[in-house]
């Protein structure tokens, strides 16, 4: 499993890093974002590249599991 | 409710935002201002004595009604997050920036788009220099650019813009402390309930919808995503048509009265510093007003940078002039920029390229992994 943790950067950052690690191809990716926004950005970056996303909060924040 | 997850819904906010933006002009702001934010927020700076431009003097309350806006609604749907540290004083300078770019070119990204939906050929043109700023923050991205994180920060510090908006808010209703523009754009202006709910109005579907004009060809660059376009497409056809139906749709480049100038040089210029800082900063200066709103004491740090160069634009006489009509000649005087704004804007994208190509990922302390 890759993890990028994206926790307090700006956008796009949190995309960027997130679609870097899907397109390496190793299977899941986990995400930790701060902001709701970042998670829905996340979730619709997931759905766009043919992927499924799963997300939680954890505390203040969001991590989202794409397999 | 969110408005972020589907195109028709982006589209529908796009729209919402373009019939207050509509309803704005109709009952008394300036031409094509709508809500301009570079506009209204050195309008802003004037009522509070930053400057002495007495044209442009007035606290707009739809400014306070964005913040405001975002403030309520992230609270209510619990989005609300108080945060900072990601770079604050570049976060300034970019605010310096965007709004130096603005004023040479006489407008944020809202109000290009704005004029661009009035016929104003100079906002086309000007789109180009936005873009292509736009493009030049993409690069940096690509190459590591990042300012790095931000941390939860007490609730306290994410108030405190609201907060002073709301102050400012009760100084214009309650006091006469604050200047007014007796002539001039500062003097246009629907009524302040209007203009307050407009800008509240705004706030709330731009939090909800994300609506970024920057981000909208960054995401299109960076991503092939086109959701953030969706809004503005949006919010430009109702202007559009608000204008045609209006008798305010006048194709042209020299068009007197419209607050506008046509020194295309510097039109591409300066909306190039406005997208290149944008993009650095994370989103255009309504953005960084929404991400205030909602906690965020980075964006606030970026909108005290765009009050401080409001000030210095017309302490230093660097913001340009309109083309207006001589009342006494009746001829047209062609609008200008100044020699002070010309040097302005190109120390200020200079700063851009020195902040986008040394501030990396992983070259300091708290950068991505």
């Amino acid at each position: 499993m890759i993890e990028v943790d994206a926790r307090g950067l700006s956008c796009p950052e949190p995309v960027m890093l997130a679609d870097q690690a899907i397109k390496k191809g190793e299977g899941t990716v986990k995400v930790l974002v701060s902001e709701p926004h970042q998670k829905t950005n996340i979730e619709k970056l997931a759905k766009s590249r043919g992927k499924k996303a799963t997300s939680k909060a954890v505390g203040s924040e969001f991590e989202i599991i794409i397999e | 409710m969110n408005l972020s997850d589907s195109k028709l819904k982006l589209l529908i906010a796009g729209i919402g935002c373009g019939l207050a933006a509509a309803c704005l002009a109709y009952f008394g702001n300036p031409a094509n201002m709508a809500f301009c934010i570079a506009c209204f927020v050195r309008d802003m700076a004037g009522a509070l004595g930053l400057h002495s431009a007495a044209p442009v003097q007035y606290a707009r309350p739809e400014i306070i009604g964005l913040v405001l806006g975002s403030f309520v609604i992230s609270a209510v749907t619990g989005e609300f997050r108080s945060n900072g540290g990601s770079s604050p004083m570049i976060r300034f300078i970019l605010g310096m920036v965007i709004m130096i770019g603005s004023l040479i070119f006489l407008g944020c990204p809202l109000r290009m788009v704005i004029r661009m939906s009035a016929g104003d050929i100079n906002a086309w043109i000007a789109l180009i220099g936005f873009a292509c700023g736009v493009a030049t923050g993409c690069f940096a991205l690509k190459k590591g650019f990042s300012l790095g994180r931000a941390y939860e920060t007490g609730t306290g510090s994410g108030i405190v813009l609201p907060a002073l908006m709301a102050g400012v808010l009760i100084l214009l209703t309650c006091t006469t402390l604050l200047k007014f523009s007796e002539a001039g754009p500062g003097s246009k202006h629907a009524p302040i309930l209007i203009s307050l709910a407009g800008g509240l109005v705004v706030g709330v579907l731009a939090q909800k919808s994300r609506m970024c004009f920057a981000g909208g060809i960054r995401d299109a660059i960076l991503m092939r995503n086109f959701d953030l376009l969706t809004i503005i497409a949006g919010l430009f056809g109702v202007m559009l048509i608000f204008n045609i139906a209006t008798g305010r749709f006048v194709l042209g480049m020299n068009t007197p009265g419209i607050i506008a100038h046509s020194d295309t040089l510097w039109n591409i210029l300066g909306m190039y510093a406005v997208g290149f800082a944008a993009v650095l900063a994370g989103g255009c200066p309504l953005r960084q007003l929404i991400l205030a709103g909602q906690g965020s004491s980075d964006s606030a740090v970026t909108v005290l940078g765009l009050f401080t160069g409001a000030a210095l634009c017309h302490n230093f006489g660097l913001a340009s002039s309109g083309t207006a009509v001589n009342a006494e000649t009746g001829e047209v005087v062609a609008g200008a920029v100044t020699a002070n704004g010309k040097i302005a804007c190109v120390i200020c994208i200079a700063v851009c390229f020195i902040i986008a190509f040394t501030n990396k990922r992983n070259s300091k302390r708290g950068a991505a992994v």
